[in-house]
């Protein structure tokens, strides 16, 4: 229990101070407290309570650098961080907060609040807090290889019995392709058909690819879980995977975090340019399309698209979601908002792996419910596993009596292969 | 010395050597931290930083349509005092020929009616803004003293110089000189107080904007 736990202020203080980028200041710095983030954030539109307010999180982040920084520190009289304000606000940190950065949309200041969470939390793990879920997730991630136990042997296994059940090639270890395919163990453990689905894509269009038992884990939970150094590690592996089989592009599978964090913060994690590209499976089929690559039956299914923040917003690639669906599927409709002002599942930022920040997060759930019943569709397709364990529970929830499916699945059961042809 | 000379002499002079070395000071603080270096791979095709610094200053002069009406008032309510305070600093005949004397640049200044009607319009916008921040319960429970003491030192000078023009509740020369007073106490609070926002808000929006081009995102 967070009561239990010792606060060490100081090492909270220390992360703080180490972490003073002019942009994390400036941010810190700017805030007008006009209070217009809080209708963008959908927990505060959920809950009403005005300590989900973005710019309120915030508030001890703000008191921590002005105790470092302010001139008043030399006269004593700076504020000081406390227990009290790490405590109070871990909740607000973590369990209300899924980074998926749509209250800098309407910031009046532009003030990129999902960046100085992601920094924040280290600082609450550096005191000893933060969900211990979310912890642990990152824990065995470094000590197993993925947060829900993915270990490379389970990997092989469950890559075999894949591949005789849905009669495709998956390569692991190969010794040299062109390209290393990474999995969300969301999807290795709950939605295994994705795997197959993402093989059958890639061997319809010809692709010299591999998976990698030295490096398969997309997720981060290390990034998530404010523990640079699982991070790290994560990351480590996946730069292993593909240098051993000297990959030029990373396919990150439909995990929204894992794409975020391995495209736009892998380099500054290890300090150095990555030797290859890094594409989301969105993207990388896109690009298959492009290259006329694949050919596809039309998709009559009316249906919706929920964008992953991740991987739209704040990952520039919500175009190449609408490039693939584009000619393919013949009944889709947008929600609205959509794309890079669409609405969070709840569950980013780790948020889902957080068992006592489910009631709320199923409740919010009901903003998307209602964009997705605005559209008059009963099928809710996404391109993020863990949006969709997400809203395989909310859905439930919500007694919510429509479909969810993938888009990479979809994709696969509509490929023309030689035979239908 | 009377006290209208100290107000335009000592006070003023005083009041703006803060203004100037506190924003020199607050910025040259900032600039000194040390700067991210993003190694990440641009998006290809993406616009380069200053384009992206550039777009984002200005679609964030108002909030994008897709958050409807909600924050509205805010955001009219705030370009009406912004304009208002703009309009009376430079627009006003006296204000110019005090700039005049500063800088040696001068401009055609408005009617002293229209200025009067301007300050009017401000101060009541201004009111509304502090009326929202005490009824709403986001804003009273994220506001802090910095909120209410920019509010009074932002208000001050329009209240008190539109009682210098109407030569209300005191002589001129005192009316004058208080409102030079609330003008000084709001140039000695402006950097330390979040009236920085006016230098700030250029920092903000231009690295959001900068770091989210890389990533082929307007916002």
């Amino acid at each position: 229990m967070t009561e239990q736990r010792k606060i060490d202020v100081d090492a909270a203080m220390r992360t703080f101070t180490a972490q003073t980028e002019e942009h994390v200041i400036a941010y810190a710095q700017a805030c007008l407290r006009c209070g217009q983030c809080a209708d963008a954030c959908l927990f505060y539109r959920t809950s009403g309570d005005p300590r989900h307010t973005p710019a309120y999180k915030l508030v001890p982040i703000q008191k921590a650098y002005r105790a470092a920084h302010s001139p008043l520190k030399w006269l004593g009289l700076a504020p000081k961080l406390t227990e009290e304000d790490l405590t109070g606000w871990e909740d607000l940190i973590f369990d209300t907060c899924t980074m998926c950065g749509r209250c800098t949309e309407v910031c009046p200041m532009g003030i990129d609040i999902a960046s100085i969470i992601g920094q924040a939390r280290k600082a609450w793990v550096a005191a000893g807090l933060g969900p211990e879920d979310l912890l642990a997730a990152a824990d065995t991630s470094r000590d197993r290889g993925s947060p829900l136990g993915l270990t490379p042997d389970k990997l092989v296994e469950r890559v075999e019995w894949l591949e005789d059940d849905d009669e495709t090639e998956m390569p692991i270890d190969k010794e040299k392709a062109e390209v290393l395919l990474t999995v969300s163990s969301i999807e290795a453990m709950k939605y295994p058909e994705s795997l197959a689905a993402m093989a059958k894509i890639l061997n319809h269009a010809g692709v010299d690819w591999t998976f990698s038992t030295k490096g398969y884990e997309s997720t981060n939970f290390g990034y998530l879980a404010g523990k640079p150094d699982v991070a790290k590690v994560m990351v480590e592996r996946l730069v292993a995977g593909a240098e051993a089989c000297g990959a030029k592009i990373v396919v990150i599978p439909e995990c929204g975090h894992a794409y975020g964090v391995f495209r736009w913060s892998a380099a500054n994690i290890l300090g150095r340019e990555l030797p290859f590209e890094v594409l989301h499976i969105t993207e990388y089929i896109a690009r298959l399309k492009r290259a006329g690559k694949l050919k596809l039956k039309p998709y009559d299914t009316p249906f919706t698209y929920h964008d992953p923040c991740q991987v739209s917003r704040r990952g520039g690639a919500a175009a190449d979601a609408r490039y693939i669906l584009e000619g393919f599927a013949t009944k889709f409709q947008e929600m609205t908002p959509t794309a890079e002002m669409n609405w969070c599942c709840g569950g980013g930022g780790g948020v889902q792996a957080m068992g006592r920040a489910a009631e709320l997060r199923n409740k919010a759930f009901r903003i998307k419910l209602d964009q997705i019943e605005a559209t008059h569709t009963k099928t809710l397709i996404s391109a993020c596993a863990n949006c969709r364990l997400t809203m395989d529970e909310s859905t439930k929830y919500w007694h919510w009596d429509g479909e969810l499916a993938s888009i990479v699945e979809v994709i696969a059961d509509h490929l023309i292969e030689e035979e239908d042809a | 010395m009377s006290f209208l000379d100290f107000a335009r002499g000592p006070a003023l002079n005083v009041a703006m050597a803060v203004f100037v070395l506190g924003v020199v000071w607050r910025l040259v603080a900032l600039f000194a931290m040390p700067w991210a270096d993003d190694r990440s791979v641009p998006r290809e095709g993406a616009p380069g930083r200053v384009r992206g610094a550039v777009g984002t200053m200005v679609r964030h002069l108002w909030t994008p349509r897709e958050f409807g009406m909600t924050s509205r008032f805010a955001i009219v309510n705030g370009y009406i005092f912004h304009i208002g305070l703009a309009v009376i600093v430079f627009g006003f005949v006296q204000h110019i020929l005090f700039i005049r004397g500063l800088i040696g640049l001068s401009w055609p200044g408005l009617p002293t009616g229209v200025i009067t009607l301007v300050s009017v319009v401000t101060l009541a916008s201004l009111i509304a803004a502090l009326v929202h921040r005490r009824t709403s319960p986001v804003l009273r429970l994220i506001s802090t003293l910095n909120d209410y003491v920019t509010w009074i030192v932002t208000a001050l000078p329009v209240l008190t110089g539109l009682a210098a023009v109407a030569h209300i509740g005191a002589p001129y020369q005192t009316l004058l000189a208080i409102h030079m007073l609330s003008v000084a106490a709001l140039l000695i609070w402006f950097p330390f107080g979040k009236l920085m926002h006016a230098f700030l808000v250029f920092v903000t929006r231009a690295e959001t904007g900068a770091f989210y081009a890389r990533r082929g995102v307007k916002i």
